[in-house]
């Protein structure tokens, strides 16, 4: 029998508030992070979306000057999350050598890059800042936050564009089954709201264009949907193995139940119309969860709101859990937050996990005129979830055909 | 051209600016690595800053005898002669 994997701290920085309570109270309440951008640079390099959901805090003000200048923003945002998720995990002693870090990243650490390509340009090499290697490399944020937690076990950093929040979570869950860690922190970070990642998701026709109304952009299923929304971010989830939360009588939220990982092998970008990708990690999660499709009453969905991805979804949800999928009650929390991209799985999961152990499904805003052939029971308002033993799912795919899906039960 | 005592406020600023580190512990005596812990990224760093703040060049060659903040306010005054 496999350990028992449950989760007991989280943490999250996003475009709806600075941290979990915030974002939660937010998410149940349906607001928007997307906002006109205020930035110089929009204007100068006439890009064609002006518009994104940018974190609601800014990590330098919270971490010290000197901390934030080691770091590239996407490591920023992946301290504080973990930060918080540390703290309400209530852990005050730990065998270090037995705590990992599994933190992902979509993108890496894009601003240092590309300030450094200036600066290289503009002022010469002298002047490339020596930090710069370890900023931008994609291992920034686990390294940054093993450094923090002096978690010795491993810090690894899964990359699969903006599937890789959910499947370090995965990792996360595999690292402690093994019995290579008995804590794990684990979730996604991604700060890449800068003129060139906007210009070329915006030359691949990915970015809503919206421009004129930020607030109603983002609109996962519904018929005038056309793109998604760059948001930023970070969220982080303690996971640990349940005998050593209880034997230190920790505050619960939800089992990790399960995991499946998938590749399409399809396309590069676009997904699988069939979904079959999605369908076979919707079917290993709940396998190695050992639940019935019938148990699931919620699914936090991949949703990211363009006119080719929404509907396989739905198809792979409809093939994984059959008739049942209308008795499902789905959240688009990507129609408040934004992509996180590579964090995106992470604060989706933290959004998950407060949905079972509150019982409460969160919003999906902007949904006036839903896409017919995507029938699905989505959550529109607050909604309570059912009383007994529940499963909810988390959905996240990513450029390069990767689908990951992590399973939460109720404890 | 700077007298010792602004070079070393200089120094201290920058050295604050990269590591956090109260100016008033930048004195002349204190070494970069025993007494202030500056690792080898943040020293060049600071090297840089200095080279810019104070129209010096600083060779990289050079950067290992600068051991104490002393010997970096000496090198500084002597370029700018």
């Amino acid at each position: 029998m496999a350990r028992k994997v449950v989760i007991t701290g989280l943490g999250a920085t996003t475009p709806i508030g600075g941290d979990v309570p915030t974002m939660w109270r937010n998410a149940l309440k349906g607001v928007s992070g997307a906002h006109t951008l205020e930035d110089d640079w929009v204007a100068k390099y006439e890009l064609p979306v002006t518009f994104a959901a940018k974190a609601s805090n800014r990590p330098d003000e919270v971490l010290t000057r000197v901390e934030a200048k080691r770091m590239d923003p996407s490591t920023q945002f992946a301290v504080v999350a973990s930060r918080e998720a540390w703290k309400d995990s209530g852990i005050e002693e730990v065998d270090h050598d037995r705590l990992a870090v599994a933190f992902a990243t979509g993108i890496g650490g894009v601003w240092t890059l590309l300030d450094a390509w200036d600066t290289l340009r503009d002022r010469g090499p002298r002047r490339v800042l020596p930090m710069t290697v370890p900023m931008l490399m994609p291992n920034g944020p686990a390294a940054a936050v093993s450094m923090d937690l002096g978690a010795r076990a491993g810090a690894h950093t899964p990359v699969s564009a903006c599937a890789s929040g959910t499947e370090a979570i995965s990792m996360g869950v595999e690292l402690i089954r093994a019995g290579k860690a008995d804590v794990v922190m684990t979730g996604g970070a991604e700060a890449a709201i800068h003129p060139m990642p906007i210009a070329a998701f915006s030359a691949m026709q990915a970015l809503s264009k919206r421009n004129d109304d930020p607030e109603h952009a983002s609109r996962p299923y519904d018929m005038d949907r056309d793109g998604f929304v760059m948001g930023e971010g970070a969220g982080a989830l303690v996971l640990e193995a349940e005998e050593h939360a209880l034997a230190r009588g920790a505050r619960i939220y939800a089992e990790l139940a399960g995991s499946g990982v998938t590749a399409d092998a399809y396309h590069i970008t676009a997904p699988d119309p069939e979904g079959l990708g999605a369908t076979r990690a919707l079917k290993a999660a709940l396998f190695d969860a050992r639940a019935q499709a019938t148990d699931v009453v919620h699914v936090n969905a991949h949703a990211t709101s363009t006119p080719v991805g929404d509907k396989p979804e739905y198809t792979a949800l409809k093939a994984a859990l059959g008739d049942h999928v209308s008795n499902v009650a789905v959240s688009a929390t990507k129609s408040q937050t934004g992509h996180l991209l590579g964090a995106s799985g992470a604060v989706e999961s933290v959004m998950t996990v407060m949905a079972v152990y509150e019982r409460r499904a969160p919003v999906t805003i902007n949904l006036e005129n839903q896409d017919p052939e995507i029938p699905l029971d989505v959550v529109t308002s607050a909604r309570d979830l059912p009383q007994g033993d529940i499963i909810a799912l988390n959905n996240s795919f990513g450029f390069g055909g990767h689908n990951a899906v992590v399973v939460f039960r109720n404890v | 051209m700077a007298s010792n005592e602004e070079i070393l406020a200089g120094l201290a600023e920058i050295v604050n600016e990269e590591t956090g580190l109260a100016p008033e512990a930048v004195e002349m005596d204190k070494s970069f690595t025993d007494d202030l812990d500056i690792d080898s990224i943040s020293m060049m760093t600071i090297v840089v800053n200095a080279e810019e703040k104070f129209g010096v060049r600083i060779p990289d060659e050079e950067v290992k005898n600068l051991k104490t903040v002393g010997d970096a306010v000496n090198f500084i005054v002597n370029a700018q002669a």
